[in-house]
């Protein structure tokens, strides 16, 4: 299928984006790297009036290191994280979060911001953003602000971006030197969409302990008992692999829409748990 | 022997067009103000169509079913006692049948402005509930397909042979299990496509389309199309993938074929992923249920078989929907000498798309089902499930051996092959492990399948089908040129086979000729002599077959012109090396070939006047099909908590009589084997209880890539056929028939210590998963 007829436009600059995009309304969306939007394009199961091209603005691609962290522009691609362009301040978790995305011809195209703005529930940046404490700078006609990830998910294909808004940059804190993470991927084969992503970071020197899960059939979210249970646990043991797995068990009954499938629940506590294993039991 | 004749590994002619991406496909194919189609198609599984309304403004660009009132249902016939013929309409009149099916069609300079048309027809429908399920369309009360059928039987039968009620009266074990073979898409890497123009100068239509027997399409067409056979070519030109697929007259197709002679311009449709998985016709989707009795040691005395094939909605042209049920019948016994049977085929009517036949037809489903039955005789009988196997094999000494089920197997020692499987898997160091266990948790498992595959079957198994077309001679033109080089001119077609190389290695070894020197053409009816095309594992048994006798006959005319330029008698000249060599010299193919075309004077006095280019057909005899056959073992590691499985080994040994060019056979084992593993574990087409599909990207249908294909090694035995040239056999379909069983059997080993046992393919972690959470595990 080839995409319905709409127009198209590509702003010079992020503040002519931002008013093409204020101007047209919410008929209209942006176009990063265009690797999850255009073949929902084709199969014409959107169907914007325009689209807004932002995937060559020079403001959208910057990168600056900071003491806090790192500030990554909404328009670097994933490979340019998988092939270390971008500072390395998650003791390599980016780049390896980066590298499970898909294929590398999708992650020669697709963006960190524009897989987060387009919060597919499986998509793979959202649960390790989550885990490691990560916001975003939003820009639109009404100014800038800055919101933590996990409130930016609002739901699934759902963000807290108001129509006309951008999201310009991932704020990442700094993990420190000890700081160890876990991530657990399950797919059928590498490159196709998950069944289950979890990510753990254990970053005892600074108190930081975060967990968080993304799946299908639901929007990614922070596993708040069992970063938890990775905080009060001292390494890893049998007994913790329990403990998370209850927490997990816990976490899960307590959303919105608890998945009533023991199959997925099975799928997302053994993904939490082999990623909490492989955070703490090196 | 010629070290470039048969058996030799010569490389591909193909592949350097291939390779350098210089293949044309129908897509590449450029004609000058090309309109491109696309189609409206049923969003529901069943419905009564109300109206299918156009807008004025476009309704010179688009057509529905009242337009092409001249063009005749697609209707495939069969002798079968009781089978149901359906009319499949090419746009849909009076009822949709499933998801997908073709209402309407636009057309516009480019694709994406037809499908911008389509979305102004309003199509109004009154949906009426669907028949999805094949167990519950063939009862009563269901849902009716077709109405005037009454049921949704396409066809049914019982067939039986010995004493199966005394067997089962006497037998030690009554092992019984029921079986699903998942429904798939076939996905070859090209999709279907049809480019149609109507060719003023000739008054014919010309029809490029990517199929398997661009002669059966030629008459298909010129059937429903309602004109006669000479005012239709077809070109089949490079083509990406068949496995069956290709074989039927699509609905598009004739669509296309209409427009362009309606129009007066080109008209092109090319079949995308959505719609090849939503839309196209799909394969498998058996169900068995199958009781083995047994003496006390796992020995089968007998079996009762019962089989439901889900048809789809039409039996597609021109080989219906009921040849795949009529083939487990007719194969159940397998490698196996049992002499007491009952078979119960059902072949049903359902509303989704029609099913034809992929790469093995009904062997994948009997062998998957037929084989893991065996384990599960073997699990109950405390045995090896390989050593039960041996003890039930038709023995190398029973050859020629005529199976309960009327199969004749010519040739082969599948003891021999099963065992040489075993040791290359070494089954004692998989138990071994087995009982150390593994570190990071994972079960292992060992399995193994057998099968034979009848190949190359041809008039008197296809003549008792009833269908409208059944193969018998296979034709070969071989041509000297004048430059005495080879043309070769067959009817089969080659879409990953390589018969451009083999079938000249054939000639090879006849002529002599260097394969390079030899052209191999095919894929249009105006090029070569009308034959049935390649399918059933034949063409280089048929179409070899064929070109060895042309080859001969014209080495015979090319000796006789030599023998008088050398000005010796008949007798005293040898044609070798492509050369006419006698007592005191010899001339080249050349010499002889400028005699014949510039230089008649020449010519011996009793020259054939048919001159140097020979027209043969072939059929082996008998011609009731050559069986290959093999044994594929797995090892895999399972995930007990969350169901995955990698396979960890996977030995072939195969049997497929003399081979042409062994590194061909490879190559299809390890392809066939490929697909295999994706029946196995990774391919479905699933659909809802409403009838639609689930899956129509490849984001949700699985198929397996480089990364879940372990290095597949493979061991070969030879035993020529007595039946055909050389003793070639048939082996394209094989490496896909037992996958899912050796795979399936491996994953029930590993499993079997938790009491769990899977008897659905594909195995997929999701159902592994669901069937442990089910025992508790």
């Amino acid at each position: 299928m080839k995409a319905p007829p709409l127009d198209y436009v590509r702003p010079g600059t992020l503040r002519a984006a931002i008013a093409a995009m204020a101007e047209a309304g919410e008929g209209a969306r942006l176009l990063a790297g265009g690797q999850s939007l255009g073949p929902m394009l084709n199969l014409r199961v959107v169907r914007p009036d325009l689209l807004v091209d932002v995937s060559r603005l020079e403001e959208l691609s910057r990168i600056e290191e900071t003491a806090g962290g790192l500030r990554v522009g909404a328009g670097v691609t994933h490979s340019a994280i998988e092939d270390g362009s971008v500072p390395d301040v998650t003791n390599g978790l980016m780049r390896f979060v980066a590298a499970q995305i898909a294929y590398r011809a999708v992650r020669n195209r697709g963006t960190i911001g524009g897989s987060l703005a387009h919060a597919d529930p499986a998509g793979d940046w959202a649960p390790a953003m989550m885990a490691l404490g990560a916001s975003v700078a939003i820009e639109g006609a009404g100014g800038r602000r800055e919101i933590a990830v996990r409130d930016l998910i609002a739901d699934v294909m759902t963000t807290a971006l108001d129509p006309g808004e951008v999201l310009v940059e991932v704020i990442v804190p700094r993990l420190s030197s000890d700081a160890r993470w876990g991530h657990y991927k399950l797919t059928r084969k590498p490159g196709k969409f998950a069944d289950a992503i979890a990510v753990a970071v254990s970053d005892r020197p600074r108190g930081r302990h975060g967990v968080a899960i993304a799946r299908p059939s639901a929007p990614p979210r922070p596993m708040e008992r069992a970063a938890a249970a990775m905080e009060a646990a001292d390494g890893w043991s049998e007994a913790l692999d329990r403990d998370i797995r209850a927490a997990v068990a816990a976490d899960l009954a307590a959303e919105p829409n608890p998945d009533p499938d023991p199959v997925q629940r099975r799928y997302h506590i053994v993904t939490v748990a082999r990623a909490a294993r492989r955070a703490l039991a090196q | 022997m010629s070290e470039r004749g048969i058996g030799a590994s010569v490389l591909r002619t193909e592949d350097a067009r291939f390779l350098h991406g210089l293949g044309e496909y129908v897509g590449d194919i450029a004609l000058p103000r090309t309109l491109n189609a696309a189609f409206l198609r049923s969003p529901v599984a069943h419905a009564r169509i109300r109206s299918v309304e156009i807008p004025d403004a476009i309704r010179d660009r688009v057509f529905v079913a009242a337009d092409l009132a001249d063009v005749k249902p697609i209707r495939a016939i069969a002798s079968l006692a009781g089978y149901k013929a359906s009319d499949y309409p090419v746009l849909a009149t009076d009822k949709v049948r499933f998801v997908g099916e073709p209402v309407a069609v636009a057309v516009a300079p480019d694709r994406g402005e037809a499908e911008d048309l389509i979305e102004r027809v309003a199509f109004d429908y009154e949906a009426l509930p669907a028949a999805v399920e094949s167990l519950e369309a063939r009862e009563s009360g269901a849902p009716l397909v077709h109405e005037h059928w009454g049921d949704n039987i396409v066809h049914s039968g019982v067939f039986q042979a010995g004493e199966i009620d005394r067997i089962a009266g006497e037998a030690a074990h009554a092992v019984t299990r029921s079986f699903k073979i998942g429904r798939q898409a076939h996905m070859p890497m090209e999709s279907r496509a049809a480019l149609a123009h109507y060719d003023t100068r000739l008054d014919e239509i010309v029809v490029y389309n990517s199929n398997q027997m661009p002669h059966l399409i030629q008459s298909g067409l010129a059937q429903v199309l309602g004109i006669e056979q000479r005012k239709i070519r077809v070109v089949s030109p490079d083509v990406g993938g068949g496995f069956g697929l290709k074989i039927y007259v699509e609905p598009e197709c004739v669509v296309a074929a209409w427009l362009a002679r309606k129009l007066g311009r080109p008209v092109r449709w090319i079949e995308d992923n959505f719609e090849h998985l939503t839309a196209d016709a799909n394969c498998r989707e058996h169900r068995y249920t199958i009781t083995a009795h047994t003496d006390a040691a796992g020995r089968i005395l007998g079996v009762e078989f019962d089989v439901t094939v889900d048809a789809g909605a039409y039996s597609i042209w021109p080989w219906t929907s009921a040849v795949e049920a009529a083939q487990a019948a007719g194969i159940l016994t397998s490698a196996y000498d049992f002499r007491h049977f009952r078979a119960t085929v059902s072949t049903v009517a359902t509303n989704k798309p029609p099913i034809v036949v992929y790469r093995g037809v009904a062997r994948p489903g009997v062998c998957f089902s037929e084989e893991l039955l065996i384990d599960a005789i073997a699990r109950a009988v405390g045995r090896e499930p390989h050593e039960v196997r041996i003890d039930n094999m038709v023995r190398p000494e029973q050859m020629p051996y005529t199976t309960v089920t009327n199969k004749i197997y010519d040739s082969g020692d599948y003891p021999t092959c099963i065992r040489k499987a075993a040791e290359m898997i070494d089954v004692p160091a998989v138990r071994a492990r087995q009982e150390r266990g593994e570190d990071d948790g994972r079960l292992i498992g060992v399995g193994f399948a057998c099968y034979t595959e009848q190949t190359a079957h041809g008039t008197s198994v296809l003549s008792k089908w009833g269908v409208e077309l059944v193969p018998g001679f296979e034709p070969a033109r071989a041509r000297l040129t004048p430059d005495g080089e080879l043309v070769l001119e067959v009817a089969i077609h080659s879409h990953g086979q390589g018969m451009q190389t083999t079938l000249a290695q054939i000639a090879n070894e006849v002529l002599g000729l260097d394969p390079t020197r030899v052209s191999v053409r095919f894929g249009d009816t105006s090029v070569s002599p009308y034959g049935t095309g390649t399918y059933a594992s034949r063409s280089i048994v048929m179409a070899g077959g064929a070109v060895a006798v042309a080859s001969r006959s014209l080495a015979e005319r090319i000796g006789h012109i030599g023998a008088h330029l050398l000005q010796c008698d008949r007798s005293e000249v040898r044609v070798e090396a492509a050369e006419v060599r006698g007592p005191g010299g010899s001339v080249d193919f050349r010499t002889v070939a400028r005699a014949w075309y510039a230089h008649p004077e020449e010519l011996p006095p009793d020259i054939d006047r048919e001159g140097l280019t020979v027209t043969s057909g072939y059929r082996p005899e008998p011609d009731s099909g050559v069986f290959s056959y093999a044994t594929h073992a797995a090892v895999v590691a399972l995930d007990p908590e969350l169901g995955s499985v990698e396979i960890l080994d996977y030995v072939v040994v195969e049997d497929c009589g003399q081979a042409v060019n062994p590194m061909v056979v490879d190559g299809q084992v390890i392809g066939g084997t490929v697909q295999g593993i994706g029946t196995a574990l990774y391919e479905e087409a699933v659909f809802d209880a409403g009838g639609q599909p689930l899956n129509g990207t490849l984001a949700d249908y699985q198929i397996p890539g480089a990364t879940e294909v372990p290095d597949i090694r493979l061991a070969h035995m030879s035993t020529p056929s007595p039946w055909t040239e050389f003793g070639i056999k048939g082996m394209g379909e094989g490496g896909a028939i037992a996958p899912p069983a050796a795979i399936g059997n491996a994953v029930n080993d590993a499993l079997a210590p938790l009491g769990v046992e899977l008897t659905q393919s594909p195995m997929t972690p999701r159902r592994i998963v669901a069937a442990l959470e089910e025992a508790g595990r």
